[in-house]
């Protein structure tokens, strides 16, 4: 796109000039002292939507979730100090999960710079771990490179998050934009994929009789689905997803296992403990997903596709691996596969259809409410069609073993930071995504739900259609279960003495809200939600020793599940 | 086992933090870290000398290559390569030892570069070992301050078939 102009504008006009070239249709943000000249020119120039949140934490998760569900890069604004440290959690979580996220701070004019002045902190400095890149700007002329650099480095190659400085002095510094070239040196992400190991992939598809598929996160990334059903279909490979890979896979096709890991369906972890060939694409190998490292597919051959080269080895040795996007590395597969003659593969896929049946999801809707009942319900009533989001624990392991998912994009979590209270206002970033005509669906605990409640007020403001389904069991369930399980039912801190009157909370806050403590009313209370425009909080109340099984014990490997049989034995 | 690597970034502030703090964050244990401008076109080189087995390496040198600001990386280690390093050693030498710890410095090609009342400066460069050996003989005169550089490394330029 061309510029526009060659007149002298204000540093903070020079921004968002880049910001609408970028194409930015909305953001998320609080002003203060130090960006208030930017969104003094936002006010005039009306670039873009911009959300204004009740925390910084809130903004980032809320671009985060934007960001996850339209592919685009999602942007979020805080002032200096505070503003930006309260970032940082919602940096970190994008980080882990490879999201593209902008984030633009204020800092303190570059003469107040290293004084300790007020809300001075080097956002630079403590962000470096966890961002894919950082921008200090210094001078007007160092404006565009930064802002227009930071959207290519958040988009392109393995996505993450990428922070720009801006001293308020340089928001009202005067200057002619000038429009260049962005490149960086020592980075090229459009290169072509390493294929060295092409043909050992071939041979030991071609030779493994138990082959598994685990796909991740990368895969939706790339935008590769079709490709692997192809290539899930062409080798008649069950597919396993991680947590961050729900949806890569139509989790109701024949192949699919649904999840693997520490709560993942017994079919899958199973099928990786019994496995030949293990062919993992767009996954890191992360502990929760396979269980300690030197355990895991000892008797399995692994091929490793990935973006990253660093992932190839990092946790999981690859006997095999191909580097690059997956879209373009999973069509030379399927290419280089051509007629392939596959061995037998009728005692795999009848021993896997065996070990699928054992996810038993039936349930009488009657007596207290239980997680099942209502992931179930959700599921009927949506046809597995809603955008959900979920917060960090046994509501979100809940939701994922029980919430089949069958396209990219649909299943937003915090994988690898496992964020309390990412849940709501990533919602939040999805319905601006979406649309606010859809509602969107945030399954939440009572542990994470109140960390970020606040946010159910800028859901009232811009009549955001979240609906949050609160599974309240009065504590921090997850590590509530760990200290029965582990812990000889030490329940140390991790349940709640009071709980707040959440009726209330949500009126007080602009949502609507009620509670079920009967499972005959779980349909009825999520169609009606769906139903009412804006927000809701529907709180059902379940048991506290509600659990999530299977679980792998904590250390373990895939074959160290505890289930609720085995429980029942104790 | 000892691993050398050679980084090369752009010359940028900031960029010493990226590189160290990927290292050190990740846990691996750095003998020295030096790092200096070259060839004049806005280019830093890096010479970083880790402890750690060849796995570790190579995940080092996966991760450096990921930083924007880093434009190549060279894992020196298996290949042969020169290392240098320099010292400075402030030892004492009063009239009566003076003699005796010029001549030791001759014997480690080490250059006095300062000389006063009390005592020499002595530059010595070499790899660790000879530097090592260096200080250790000039201790029994009494070391009164040592100045050390990290390692600077190079890969060899070799002979065609050799």
């Amino acid at each position: 796109m061309p510029m526009e102009e060659t007149r002298k504008m204000s540093g903070a006009e020079a921004v968002l000039r880049c910001l609408e070239l970028e194409g930015v249709k909305v953001a998320f943000g609080i002003p203060g002292g130090a960006i208030i000249k930017f969104y003094d020119e936002l006010y005039k120039r009306r670039s873009f939507k911009h959300i204004l949140v009740r925390h910084e934490q809130s903004a980032a998760h809320a671009a985060d979730g934007y960001a996850r569900v339209s592919g685009e890069v999602g942007v979020c604004i805080a002032t200096s100090g505070p503003g930006s440290t309260n970032l940082v959690t919602g940096i970190a979580t994008a980080y882990m999960d490879s999201v593209p996220l902008v984030a633009i701070v204020g800092q303190v004019a570059t003469s107040f710079m290293g004084r300790d002045s007020f809300q001075e902190t080097d956002i630079v400095g403590i962000t470096l771990p966890i961002v894919k890149h950082s921008f200090k700007v210094r001078n007007f002329d160092d404006i565009y490179r930064a802002v227009r650099g930071a959207f290519y480095l958040a988009r392109t190659g393995r996505p993450g998050p990428v922070l720009i400085e801006l001293p308020s002095d340089v928001q009202r510094q005067e200057g002619v934009l000038k429009e260049e070239e962005i490149s960086f040196r020592g980075y090229s992400p459009d290169g072509f994929p390493d294929l060295k190991m092409l043909l050992d992939v071939v041979k030991f598809i071609s030779m493994a009789e138990r082959p598994v598929i685990l796909a991740g996160g990368g895969v939706i990334i790339s935008k590769a689905s079709e490709e692997l059903i192809a290539l899930a279909e062409k080798i008649k490979a069950p597919v396993a997803t991680s947590l961050m890979g729900k949806g890569a896979f139509p989790e109701e096709h024949d192949l699919s296992l649904g999840m693997a890991g520490m709560h993942g369906t017994m079919a899958a972890n199973k099928a990786l403990c019994e496995a030949d060939l293990i062919v993992a694409i767009g996954v890191r190998f992360s502990d929760r997903s396979i269980g300690k490292p030197v355990d895991f597919a000892t008797s399995a051959k692994v091929i490793h596709i990935d973006y990253d080269h660093a992932e190839i080895g990092k946790n999981v040795r690859a006997h095999a691996y191909l580097a690059g996007d997956a879209k373009k590395v999973l069509r030379e597969v399927i290419n280089a596969l051509g007629g392939i003659n596959l061995s037998s593969r009728d005692n795999w896929l009848k021993k896997i259809s065996d070990w699928k049946k054992e996810l038993n999801l039936s349930v009488e809707y009657s007596g207290p409410v239980r997680p099942k009942h209502v992931i179930g319900a959700l599921w009927e009533i949506t046809k597995g069609d809603a955008i959900v989001t979920t917060e960090v624990g046994q509501n979100q392991m809940w939701a994922a073993l029980y919430y089949k998912v069958n396209k990219p994009r649909q299943f937003i979590t915090s994988g690898g930071l496992g964020t309390m209270g990412y849940g709501l206002p990533a919602a939040m970033g999805v319905c601006l995504a979406n649309g606010l005509e859809k509602p969107v669906i945030n399954v939440a605990g009572d542990g994470s739900f109140m960390m970020s409640v606040h946010e159910l007020d800028t859901c009232a403001r811009y009549g955001l259609p979240v609906k949050v389904f609160l599974l309240n069991n009065r504590s921090l369930g997850m590590v509530r279960q760990w200290q029965e399980l582990f812990f000889d039912k030490r329940y140390s801190e991790t349940i709640y003495s009071r709980e707040p009157d959440y009726e209330a909370l949500a009126k007080s806050l602009g949502a609507e809200g009620w509670t079920v403590s009967d499972a005959s009313q779980v349909r009825g209370a999520i169609e009606r939600a769906l139903e009412i425009p804006g927000p809701v909080v529907v709180n059902f109340i379940i048991p506290q020793e509600e659990k999530v099984l299977p679980m792998m014990v904590p250390g373990g490997s895939l074959k160290d599940i505890l289930t609720e049989e085995d429980l029942e034995r104790r | 086992m000892r691993q050398v690597i050679s980084v090369w970034t752009e010359d940028h502030p900031g960029v010493l933090c990226r590189v160290a703090g990927l290292i050190f964050r990740r846990g691996y244990n750095v003998e020295s870290l030096s790092v200096g401008r070259v060839n004049g076109a806005g280019i830093s080189r890096f010479t970083i000398v880790f402890e750690g087995d060849r796995e570790v390496a190579k995940q080092i040198v996966a991760q450096l290559r990921k930083l924007i600001e880093v434009i190549a990386v060279e894992d020196l280690t298996n290949g042969a390569f020169v290392e240098r390093g320099l010292s400075l050693i402030k030892v004492e030498a009063k009239a009566g030892s003076r003699p005796e710890v010029l001549q030791l410095a001759d014997v480690f090609r080490a250059h006095v570069v300062d000389i006063g009342e009390e005592g020499v400066i002595v530059e010595v460069t070499g790899d660790s070992e000879k530097i090592n050996a260096c200080i250790n003989a000039f201790k029994p005169y009494g070391l009164k301050e040592l100045a050390c550089s990290g390692s600077v490394a190079m890969k060899r330029v070799g002979f065609n078939g050799g």
